[in-house]
Parts: structure tokens; C-alpha cells; sequence
């Protein structure tokens, strides 16, 4: 699985960094980023599947699915 | 050796905020309409008792009919119901303007756009986003979890003050000190001063159909104790938000004073009742559901997901906007100057939206509410408040795993666009 912010639609609620914080983290205004390249490991895909179905600007894309 | 000047910053004159602030009330009244509601979908008032007492089922009912309610009160309003609507809206900076987002019986004049009365929160683009930034640092989770710890704390010494009381006021003695006392310490303003916060908020948020002269002398309560603390800040600058602020600079200039105050202003109105009402609804939630309090005392990890739903099912804030024109939108006829009420908890209760919309499910999974705005207005305290939230709750459900509604009908509502408990009688021994 491999997942991407997009920056235009983040607005920095911060869901995917609490619900996935070994995929997602925050920029130092709190936007989220990816870790690394986005790759996530299959033992992180269901947390990283949980980042994508509660994100409320519905931002964060799936590149590949798991 | 010479001693640095202090530089004298004469932003914070009374002469110039009062000519300011006598500009920002030439705005438009409109008669003030009370009483109760005819018909829900053509009279609608957010400010009438059995609103304030259960929204929900009102709002269930306008999204089958209409979806979008509206009003002749408050000089005209519309009011969607359903999801999708509210997030086109919310989404549209175009055609909706933030210059107020409370739904009264004055329009600040037009010309305060782009900046508005409290910035960012009544901001336009482009000016929103440099006003926000300036913010946004202070508030991401990292920053506000050094403050959790301080938080847990006083949540404790708040518990032990109940001192073997069969029964308390979970929202007068326990939910609304929590937001007071954080938001006091993040701006470096007395924490005593609490008290005096809370008739700031009811001023703002609750006193809305009072006469526009009452509730303009109330609102100048707050404008002064605002400068007091700009006053002091300037005399003796410590680390604290205020002090931020006052050095802030924006396009190579210091902030103009209005920002500052402004920004402060809306820091002390939002932080406190918006949290204080959902840590009072989420305890209300689990005094009269034993099955969901019994489920998280012992399965504390689940709080971060039931605590969403709690969120979602009882979201404390509605926005509100201004139409930017004359314009049809999705089939209706809008004017220039009506409101647009944003219910962002009508959102949240969708069924086109949600699975079983109308029911607290405190395990749910997938939870994409929208109680803390979307778009670019996305609450910029919501890390915060989350994290208050979180550790009254936990603290709560640590120490007094047991309790119950003392008596349900004793259970007030605020009414207007934050809603949560105001008395909840709780037993507790």
C-alpha cells in the first residue's frame, strides 16, 4: 500500500497522524505529512486504511492499494 | 554601556481602537423576531428554547422536507440540513463570506472584509490563510500535548473539590473550568479570572437577540479586559500567546491592533464553551447510558474512538456565514446579506452520510463528522480540545467510574450556535 497527502485539500485536522502516527505525522503547523515515502508496511495498512476512511477533507490518496 | 530603549507601541491607544470600533458599528439591525416558531422549515430560530433543548429531531425532519429551512428572523437565513449542503458551503469562500459568523440581528459593515471582527475565524481569502498561520504553530498536537500534563492535573484537583458530594454540577463545577483554565494559561492571563470569561462567552454567544445597544456595552466588557491584558503584556513581556502576538508581524508590519485584538478576543470566546460543552454532553452521554460508561471504564482505550462519536452525535458548534450576492444556489433564491446558519451537527446526523445516524455508536470506526468545521476554517483549536477532551474524560471515568443523571428535566441547554449542558446534575456517590 502506498499513500499521498494532498497539500491543496489537507487542512490539518490531523485524524491520520492520531489514528496512524507510524504512517503520519505533523509539519510544524500541524498539517499532516507521510512518513518516509508512503510506503506502508502490511502490518500498518489496516491504521493507514483507518487515516484514509476518517479523513474529513478526504485528502489523503491510496497510490497502491494493500 | 546603555540600557536598550523599550520601543513604545502605541497601537493600543484608546483613542484608536475607539474610532475603530466605532466603525465597525455602523453595520445594518434588522427588527429583533422571538417567540415561538411557526413552521421549522420558513421561521426558523436557533435561539428559541426548544431548539436549544433538542435540535436534533427538528433537523431530522427539515432535511426530509426541504433539505435547505429559512427564515425571516435575524433579517433573513437559510439553513441547510443535510451534509453534503453544509460542506458546499463551508467549502465556497466565493460565494459566502465569514465577516460574521454569528447569526444576530447586526451585519457588520462590509468594509471590515477581508479581516472581520475576530481573525482568522471571520476572515476571507487571501487574508484568512496569513492571519491563520500566524496561529496554527501553537496550536498542532505536539505543542498543546506539552500542556497535558498541567491539564490532567487540575482536572484532579477539580475532582478532589467535590470532597464526598453525593451530587454535582458536571458542567458548572467540572467541564466548564477546564478550556477556562487552559486558554487562561495559554494567553498568560490570570487564571482567577475565569469567572469573568464565562459572562464574556454568554455575552457573545447567547445574548444574541438582546437589543444591538445591550449587547454591544456587554461585548465593550470584553474589549476593555482585553486591552488591560494588552497593557500588561506590553509592560511585562513573558512566554505566552498575548506576548506572540504583540511581537507577531505580517507583510514586514506589525499586527494591526485589531488582529491582536481580535485574535485574542475569539482565543477566550472559542476555546471555552465549545470544549466545556462537549466534555459536558459526553458525560451527559454516559450518565444516562450505563451500558456505553461501563463499556469504556473498562476498555479504556476505546475513549479516543468513542470520544469521536461523542463528537460527532453531540458537535457543540454551528458557523454561520453571510451571502457575498444575489445568486440562485442548488435551486434556491439567495439574497445579498442573508445568513446561512452552518450546522455542522446537522451535518454530522446525515443519514446519507452516516450508518445509523441518530445512534451513539462508541465503538464506530469510520467517522468522517465535521464537528470541527471543514475547509479552510477548520478549528484551529481542535488539537486542543481534543486533547481536553480526552483527558477530562479519562480523568473523569478514572475516578468516578460510576454515575448517573441526579435528575434529568434539572438539565439545561445553551441556546444559540454552541450547544452543550449548562447545569447537569450528576450522582455520583
Amino acid at each position: 500500500m502506498k499513500v499521498q497527502i494532498d497539500k491543496d485539500r489537507c487542512q490539518g485536522h490531523g485524524r491520520c497522524y492520531d489514528l496512524a502516527p507510524k504512517v503520519f505525522g505533523d509539519d510544524e503547523e500541524g498539517y499532516g505529512q507521510v512518513l518516509g515515502d508512503g510506503s506502508v508496511p502490511p502490518d500498518l495498512a489496516h491504521d493507514a486504511q483507518l487515516a484514509v476512511s476518517n479523513c474529513p477533507e478526504s485528502a489523503i490518496d491510496v497510490l497502491e492499494e494493500a | 554601556m546603555t540600557t536598550p530603549e523599550v520601543q513604545k507601541d502605541d497601537r493600543f491607544s484608546e483613542e484608536i481602537l475607539g474610532r475603530r470600533q466605532d466603525g465597525a458599528l455602523l453595520g445594518k439591525r434588522n427588527a429583533i423576531v422571538t417567540g415561538p416558531v411557526s413552521d421549522w422549515a420558513t421561521d426558523f430560530s436557533h435561539l428559541e428554547p426548544e431548539w436549544a433543548a433538542d435540535p436534533y429531531p427538528i433537523q431530522d425532519e427539515l432535511r426530509q422536507r426541504c433539505p435547505v429551512a429559512r427564515t425571516d428572523r435575524f433579517g433573513g437565513g437559510w439553513l441547510p440540513t443535510r451534509y453534503e449542503d453544509v460542506a458546499a458551503v463551508a467549502y465556497d469562500t466565493e460565494n459566502f463570506t465569514s465577516r460574521s459568523v454569528i447569526m444576530s440581528n447586526f451585519r457588520p459593515p462590509k468594509e471590515i472584509e477581508p479581516i472581520g471582527t475576530v481573525p482568522p475565524i471571520s476572515s476571507d481569502p487571501p487574508f484568512h490563510h496569513d492571519a491563520r498561520k500566524l496561529l496554527l504553530p501553537a496550536f498542532t498536537k505536539t505543542n498543546v500535548a506539552k500542556l497535558e500534563p498541567a491539564t490532567r492535573a487540575f482536572c484532579h484537583s477539580l475532582i478532589d473539590s467535590f470532597d464526598g458530594a453525593d451530587v454535582v454540577d458536571a458542567a458548572h463545577d467540572y467541564a466548564q473550568h477546564i478550556p477556562m483554565r487552559v486558554i487562561a494559561d495559554m494567553l498568560g492571563f490570570p487564571l482567577e479570572d475565569g469567572p469573568q470569561f464565562r459572562e464574556f462567552v454568554e455575552n457573545a454567544l447567547e445574548g444574541v437577540n438582546l437589543p444591538t445597544e445591550e449587547r454591544i456595552a456587554k461585548m465593550s466588557k470584553l474589549g476593555e479586559y482585553i486591552l488591560a491584558q494588552i497593557h500588561d503584556h506590553l509592560a511585562n513581556p513573558r512566554d505566552d500567546l498575548t506576548t506572540y502576538l504583540l511581537n507577531a508581524e505580517m507583510y514586514g508590519q506589525k499586527l494591526d491592533p485589531f488582529v491582536v485584538t481580535g485574535a485574542i478576543a475569539l482565543l477566550l470566546i472559542a476555546g471555552i464553551d465549545t470544549t466545556w460543552s462537549a466534555i459536558g454532553a459526553s458525560l451527559w452521554h454516559l450518565a444516562k447510558t450505563p451500558k456505553d460508561r461501563e463499556r469504556l471504564v473498562s476498555e479504556q482505550e476505546l475513549l479516543p474512538t468513542a470520544m469521536e462519536e461523542f463528537l460527532r452525535a453531540y458537535g457543540p458548534v454551528t458557523m454561520a456565514r453571510l451571502v457575498k450576492h444575489d445568486m440562485n444556489w442548488r435551486g434556491i433564491d439567495m439574497k445579498a446579506e442573508d445568513w446561512v446558519l452552518l450546522s455542522f451537527p446537522a451535518a454530522n446526523r446525515d443519514p446519507e452520510q452516516f450508518d445509523r445516524a441518530d445512534e451513539v455508536v462508541i465503538d464506530r470506526e469510520v467517522n468522517k463528522h465535521a464537528a470541527f468545521g471543514l475547509g479552510i476554517h477548520r478549528c484551529v483549536g481542535s488539537h486542543l480540545a481534543r486533547m481536553e477532551l480526552r483527558v477530562a474524560l479519562e480523568v473523569w471515568l478514572q475516578r468516578i467510574p460510576k454515575f448517573s443523571l441526579a435528575d434529568a428535566d434539572a438539565v439545561t441547554w445553551a441556546a444559540g450556535q454552541v450547544r452543550g449542558p449548562r447545569t447537569l446534575p450528576l450522582r455520583i456517590g
